[in-house]
């Protein structure tokens, strides 16, 4: 197990090094450091010295890849400096000189208050409705839950979000329309984003999972479990549903390190101090600092999330082994 | 004429369609699919749909250069047809079928005394004296004329059709008659759409169906040029991912060994970044471009037309890796069938296996993947128009109208109607897709056949 676990962490780093080249091409290749200082001190009228004055407070006045005039030519340049400090997680400070690193430890406990409660309760209700339409197939139960989940899966997630700040914020007053909290205060903020993510969740999350238990319903042990005289909810909670969760919950397993980034519409929306929110402000501000340490992090948890549905598999499957 | 890059890209995109569908209908292994979708009702009746916002879509591709000195030199057929629409600006809002605009104002009447009062609106049932009174009924009768012009197009288009039908060879009356049932349903909602058009067409010449935003355009005007920014983003960025995602994809699978090692820790890479994000970086990345570059984008229309081509390569290049990963698994299944161990063993060259025998029998994923992207790709530009990194602020786009709207639910009267609108145009071509890529699914998945 950890001799598996050692050789899927190498196999990481050189994935977290192509995302790291990439991020470098993207951000110091395709526009030089010159054209950034411009862009973010205004078009016109910027002086060379106000850029190379930008570019030194920020540290972007190194040569790219080699420094010759230094006498560590490899560390004393922007790929290194900016690039591979992200490997120790030293994501340096942002273009405005904050620090990176605190802020986001600051702010993934709030994203992750509003993406937990959102998975949970959203897998529990695409589960139960998916075993619902299931259990009723073939009838006009299920043609219309089919119809219905169809037309949640085109509305767009915007619609949602304003149609139910305008319903529940505004005309009901149920709940405060955006803001955030710490503590047990935070409940009342967290109701409606997270009943938000639930129903534009539940279209296509629904149909996913009916078309998990559709296909295991057809399979040979089941007809044996009916043969043997199991009544059709038996079988369905019994059997059925035991061995969908396999896919179920690799698939869950797979977006939990990234529940951590939260959310960019549901954040910026309800004005929640989250990650997501921090993502956009970071864009609109073209802050590339900050944007690039979030693609890194991103790209971290994505692939530690790989690796913990690989370790799930076999907990949950006896028949799958590690090689 | 003006060529845009994005029209320039559409052409060679109908143009591809065209061959494509000829290509299949004549193909024996697709007569059973496509005799599926044509028995199927909801996919018939989407597909209609489809057809005709893609017919608006292509309308406003053809873009020329207008004498009429106004903000934007570079106007499109739809523009020219819809030139009412697009040049009688209000003031401010004013609500759908309003007379009055949407705020009071102060009013010097004629014999010079002031009035606090909601004014008129400059072009929205200006010719009616008495509008309160008489504004039904000039609705009524507007779109009653509309109607009358509907129907009149409509049996002339029978009248042509079955003219032509009767002269048809007994073998394609044959294969028409057997699906019937969906040709008739199909026939009466084409009829519906076209009459439905034509009153709505009538009654936008006379007022704002949709009302007027904060400067005074036409939200209907807007929401009907949205379409082509909804559809270029849907089928252009296919357009572009295609070939990445099939040659990776068929090479990945069919040559293995380093060839797939190289392959897949490509589109693991790219993968691995949240795709948003990427998004950001990289239209990041094309702002700046564009800002140090401004000699080389002229004109404002050329501007957002480039922002948009960027936008769907960028959703392009983002977007392969999951067809990618489908193809290659299907290409490891495939390459084990005897059909192509005995092409092998016959010495056929590789590169005609993968042409003759591998890509055919992909090609069913590759629709399937195509139709159910689609919408997924209309919903996306809304999401990332809205937090600005999509289309230009200038282009007219269901996202932007989204963003725009959204302050107005603030206020009070309540602004409703931009956001209903785009609401509304939004959901029937997301759900017209939507359906139709159920039906192909359906049809083309040899699961299910």
């Amino acid at each position: 197990m950890i001799n598996y676990m050692l050789r899927r962490f190498l196999y990481a780093l050189p994935l977290l090094m192509g995302v790291n080249i990439l991020t470098f091409v993207l951000f110091f290749i395709v526009n030089s450091p010159d054209d950034m200082a411009r862009m973010q001190l205004g078009q016109k009228h910027v002086t060379q010295e106000a850029v190379n004055n930008w570019k030194q407070q920020r540290g972007y006045d190194l040569p790219l890849l080699w420094n010759s005039k230094a006498n560590n030519p490899v560390v004393e340049t922007i790929f290194y400096q900016k690039s591979m400090r992200l490997f120790v997680f030293d994501f340096g400070t942002s273009d405005s000189g904050r620090n990176i690193g605190s802020d986001i430890q600051q702010r993934m406990w709030a994203s992750l208050a509003i993406a937990l409660p959102s998975l949970i309760v959203g897998l529990l209700v695409n589960i139960s409705m998916a075993l619902l339409m299931v259990l009723f197939r073939n009838s006009y139960i299920e043609l219309s839950s089919i119809i219905i989940c169809v037309i949640l899966m085109s509305i767009s997630s915007l619609f949602y979000i304003i149609g139910g700040q305008f319903l529940v914020g505004k005309l009901l007053r149920l709940v405060p329309i955006s803001g955030y909290d710490t503590g047990l205060e935070a409940i009342k903020f967290l109701v409606l984003p997270v009943m938000i993510a639930v129903v534009s969740g539940v279209g296509s999350g629904a149909r996913w999972y009916r078309t998990l238990f559709l296909e295991e319903v057809e399979k040979d042990y089941v007809r044996t479990a009916r043969a043997k005289g199991l009544t059709e909810t038996q079988v369905l909670f019994k059997h059925v549903l035991r061995n969908a969760l396999i896919p179920i919950l690799t698939g869950v397993v797979v977006v939990l390190p990234l529940l951590f980034m939260g959310s960019l519409i549901t954040e910026s929306f309800f004005s929640i101090p989250g990650l997501g929110s921090y993502t956009i402000d970071a864009i609109n501000r073209q802050d590339f600092a900050i944007v690039r340490s979030m693609v890194f992090l991103g790209s971290v948890l994505y692939i530690v999330g790989l690796l913990m549905t690989d370790i799930s598999y076999t907990l949950v499957d006896p028949r799958v082994r590690l090689s | 004429m003006v060529i845009l890059w994005t029209d320039a890209l559409i052409y060679c995109l109908v143009v591809a369609v065209i061959f494509l569908s000829f290509y299949v209908v004549r193909k024996p292994q697709f007569k059973r699919p496509l005799r599926k979708i044509c028995h199927n009702k909801s996919g018939m009746l989407s597909l209609v749909f489809l057809v005709f916002f893609m017919m608006i879509g292509l309308f406003d591709s053809i873009h020329y250069k207008s004498d009429e000195s106004h903000a934007k030199p570079i106007i499109s057929v739809l523009d020219y047809w819809m030139t009412p629409l697009r040049t009688q600006g209000e003031k401010t809002y004013s609500a759908p079928f309003a007379t009055h605009l949407y705020s009071k104002e102060m009013v010097i009447l004629d014999n010079g005394t002031k009035v606090w009062r909601y004014p008129r609106l400059k072009y929205a049932g200006a010719y009616l004296d008495h509008p309160e009174h008489q504004k039904i009924t000039d609705i009524v009768l507007k779109s009653g004329q509309g109607f009358l012009k509907g129907i009149g197009v409509c049996a002339m288009m029978v009248f042509v059709f079955w003219g032509s039908n009767r002269y048809r060879q007994i073998d394609s009356f044959v294969y028409w008659k057997q699906s019937a049932v969906s040709l008739k349903l199909v026939g009466v909602l084409v009829a519906m759409v076209i009459v439905a058009s034509f009153i709505l067409i009538e009654l936008s010449f006379y007022y704002h169906i949709f009302g007027t935003d904060k400067v005074g355009e036409d939200v209907f005007y807007q929401a009907i040029k949205s379409i082509r920014t909804g559809l270029v983003i849907g089928s252009l960025t296919t357009l572009i991912m295609l070939p990445l995602a099939i040659t990776f994809g068929i090479m990945a699978g069919f040559f293995r060994g380093w060839v797939d090692d190289v392959i897949q820790y490509l589109y693991t890479t790219l993968n691995s970044i949240p795709s948003v994000l990427l998004i950001a970086a990289s239209i990041l990345m094309v702002q700046v471009y564009m800002a140090n570059h401004a000699e080389d984008f002229t004109s404002l229309i050329i501007r957002a037309d480039m922002r948009l081509l960027f936008l769907c390569l960028i959703l392009g290049v983002t977007s392969w890796t999951g067809l990618c990963r489908l193809l290659r698994a299907e290409t490891l299944k495939l390459r084990e069938m005897e059909y192509v161990q005995a092409a092998q063993a016959l010495g056929v060259q590789r590169s005609k296996i993968l042409w003759r025998h591998i890509l055919p029998n992909v090609m069913h994923i590759v629709l399937i993947s195509v139709v159910l992207d689609f919408s997924a790709l209309v919903l996306a530009e809304a999401v990332l128009s809205y937090i600005n990194i999509g289309v230009d602020p200038t282009t007219y786009s269901w996202g932007n109208m989204i963003n725009g709207a959204r302050l107005e639910m603030a206020r009070e009267p309540l602004v409703w109607w931009s956001l209903t609108a785009s609401f509304i145009f939004m959901f029937i071509l997301v759900l017209a897709a939507n359906l139709f890529a159920d039906c192909v699914s359906d049809a083309f998945d040899p699961r299910r056949a």
